[in-house]
């Protein structure tokens, strides 16, 4: 079967294996090498991809839930969304959660991934109080960070190289409204962007929406969205009918010209320099769910996203750098999101660390890795990292000096055998 | 709110049915046979929903069971869907004819007789759905699964009357005729994406149409116009096709 990620990019031949009882995932396992999990393929990259792939997201059911820690108990191929439908209107909500809930839980441990408020609570793995994971020698094991620790910081982040995550306990946070109270602060260039950052730092949520196309003065201007629950007791939380983009558009539609615009009528909406809104969870954590396959505006060769992050001391000189190498180029996105992030924590490899993310989609078209092999420079010449989790392009080399933990991750793959029966079209690529 | 009983609980399209169901404040009961193997699942509902979902042991094909069975439901079901199925083998039941019997016991006769008990209770309580999963297949007759499709075509026919019958009593009969499904049942074949439907696309079809009381759903809507077409065609040239 022809398999892809979100980013549509690469297409690649893959068998699909799927199992009920952990006795067949053994089996699995035994008799195959080139193995990866595979949860909803919201990956921008290759991080799911290889010539095996177990498609974990049958696995879906609910197993229990403590209503008063708010403990719940799922399989791994659950989806964030499934998790909201069910207990936003009882007053729960995910701890954290990234820009789509159209994830698995097993997706979420496997990239640690991070929310817009990760400089207040962290990563996903935070939640997580302990998981079900099947590794390389087929044994089944219950992983905390108490108990089993290598095995916890190598998972979390770990991209599916470690084994199959197959069920998780997590934390859910409680919230008294399904809105929340945003506030929207209109900024000039980055010095000003980098202000309201710090000025919001006590806020629980917060993102801001880059104009990567700016030049000069205006170089790095933006839209700051911050925000928090409301206590209304309002909890109706209802699946809303969404709109699908029923086929890929042609490669015209997504031109220079056609971000431009989108970029000057999103920035002119709103109009004061500090605005107010009552939003509701969709809009203001999943705006781009609402558009279902949204990925098929880039065409049919696809797109690819860039995620980096730079530590705090060298962000706003990285970014001032980056930012003018892509206004310079012409070639932008539609989404340039940049957030602040707080510190790193021991996971070998996840992504955030204490500093600046900024994440922007890119359509693969000629001439595209090579911008973005000179954005890898910068980010290496200021200390940063690549998010592995939208990556499908960077180097071994660009990539190890951005993790230093990695050789604590390769040792331990070797120990447990993981590296003969885990691996992706990216593992293979960075050598992890 | 009160309880809907689903028969044929282990199918894909059941399962899908009873969390749509129980999503809309629907307790439920399952039944099926070996239905413990369904445990973790109706405990997947209950953390998902908080309703109460009941396993009930019933073998389809074990006529004179199903009169104790119906009894056996201390609060009887405002509505019942029935989700029996069974493919079988289309070339062993040309030759063998206990695969045949299967397939038309399963498909038709197993249903009429779980069907009728549940229809008189109905009636004389003058409330409740009942709906019953059939086929496209039982449209029109191919040689790639004629003997599932005559079982079908029996099943839609028998709904179709009881329909008529229960009218008067406002009893609720619908037909709910799936085209391609990605369900274990056809996991093996080569189903074209674009007529496929999931079976959770199929569960929000039927709550829907239930709601309105639609007689006969087509789902995905698209088989409407493409049975039409087929049953259409006629038969001079048909027999000759191979569709
Ligand atoms: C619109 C959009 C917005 C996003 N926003 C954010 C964001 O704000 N923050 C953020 O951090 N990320 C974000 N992401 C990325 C996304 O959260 C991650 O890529 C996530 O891992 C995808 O989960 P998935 O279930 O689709 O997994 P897949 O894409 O299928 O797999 C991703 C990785 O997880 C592994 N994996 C999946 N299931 C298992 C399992 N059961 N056991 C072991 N390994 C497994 C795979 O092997 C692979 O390495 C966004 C993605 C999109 C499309």
């Amino acid at each position: 079967m022809s398999l892809m990620s979100w980013g549509m990019h690469p297409k690649v031949k893959s068998t699909v294996l799927v199992f009920d009882k952990t006795q067949t995932l053994k089996k699995i396992i035994d008799e195959h090498d080139e193995l990866i999990p595979y949860g909803n393929g919201r990956s921008y990259g290759d991080s799911a991809l290889s010539t095996n792939i177990i498609n974990v997201k049958p696995k879906d059911y609910f197993i229990a839930f403590n209503e008063k820690t708010g403990l719940l108990h799922v399989q791994a191929g659950v989806l964030l969304s499934e998790i909201l439908e069910s207990f936003v209107s009882r007053g729960w909500f995910l701890k954290v959660s990234p820009g789509t809930k159209l994830i698995t839980i097993g997706g979420a441990i496997a990239s640690d991934i991070h929310g817009k408020n990760h400089h207040i609570e962290g990563c996903f793995s935070e939640c997580v109080k302990e998981f079900l994971i099947t590794i390389a020698d087929g044994r089944t094991l219950t992983c905390s960070k108490e108990a089993t620790p290598e095995l916890f910081k190598a998972t979390c982040g770990g991209q599916g190289l470690t084994g199959v995550i197959l069920e998780a306990k997590i934390y859910l946070k409680k919230i008294n409204s399904q809105y929340i109270d945003q506030t929207t602060i209109r900024t000039e260039n980055l010095r000003e962007t980098f202000e309201a950052f710090e000025a919001c730092k006590q806020k629980p949520y917060s993102v801001a929406w880059i104009d990567c196309l700016a030049k000069g003065e205006k170089l790095g201007k933006c839209l700051l969205m911050t925000g928090d629950f409301r206590s209304d007791g309002k909890l109706d939380y209802k699946k809303k009918k969404k709109r699908n983009i029923p086929f890929n558009f042609p490669s015209f539609a997504l031109n220079n010209l056609s971000v431009r615009a989108f970029n000057w009528l999103y920035y002119r909406k709103i109009k004061e320099k500090i605005s107010q809104q009552r939003v509701d969870i969709d809009t203001f954590f999943y705006p781009l769910d609402a558009i279902g396959h949204w990925n098929r505006i880039y065409g049919k060769s696809g797109l690819t996203q860039y995620q980096f992050i730079l530590p705090k001391a060298t962000s706003y000189e990285g970014l001032k750098e980056i930012l003018s190498v892509i206004s310079k180029s012409g070639k932008g996105s539609f989404l340039a999101v940049l957030k602040l992030h707080g510190k790193a924590n021991d996971n070998y490899l996840s992504f955030p660390l204490e500093g600046y993310s900024l994440a922007l989609d890119f359509k693969i078209e000629r001439g595209i890795f090579d911008l973005l092999s000179k954005l890898d420079e910068i980010v290496v010449k200021y200390e940063g990292r690549i998010y592995l989790c939208k990556d499908v392009r960077v180097t071994k080399d660009v990539f190890e000096k951005g993790y230093p933990q990695v050789e604590t991750f390769r040792r331990f793959r070797r120990e447990n055998k993981m590296d003969e029966k885990f691996q992706s079209l990216q593992s293979k690529r960075v050598g992890i | 709110m009160s309880y809907v009983l689903i028969v044929g609980a282990k199918s894909d399209i059941a399962k899908a049915v009873s969390r749509e169901y129980a999503k809309h404040g629907y307790d439920l009961y399952l039944a099926a046979r070996n239905v413990n193997t369904l445990e973790d699942f109706a405990k997947d509902i209950t953390v998902r929903t908080q309703r109460t979902v009941k396993l009930i042991e019933l073998d389809i094909l074990d006529y004179t069971s199903h009169q104790i069975f119906y009894d056996n439901l201390e609060e009887k079901p405002l509505g019942v869907i029935s989700a029996i199925g069974y493919l079988g083998e289309q070339d062993k039941s040309q030759t063998d004819f206990d695969q045949a019997q299967k397939i038309m016991d399963t498909n038709y006769k197993g249903v009429v007789s779980l069907f009728n008990i549940i229809a008189n209770d109905f009636e004389k309580r003058r409330s409740g759905f009942m709906i019953g999963i059939s086929s496209v297949a039982g449209d029109r007759g191919r040689k790639s699964n004629y003997t599932y499709g005559s079982a079908k075509a029996a099943l839609t026919t028998y709904l179709s009357g009881l329909r008529n019958r229960l009218y008067d009593a406002q009893v609720h009969v619908m037909t709910v005729k799936p085209g391609f499904v990605a369900t274990k049942m056809t996991k093996d074949m080569d189903l074209p994406e674009k007529l496929t439907a999931q079976p959770e696309e199929v569960a929000d079809d039927i709550y829907q149409a239930q709601q309105k009381g639609a007689n006969v759903l087509y789902t995905k809507w698209l088989w409407r116009w493409i049975m039409l077409i087929i049953k259409n065609i006629p038969e001079l040239i048909f027999k000759k096709m191979s569709i």
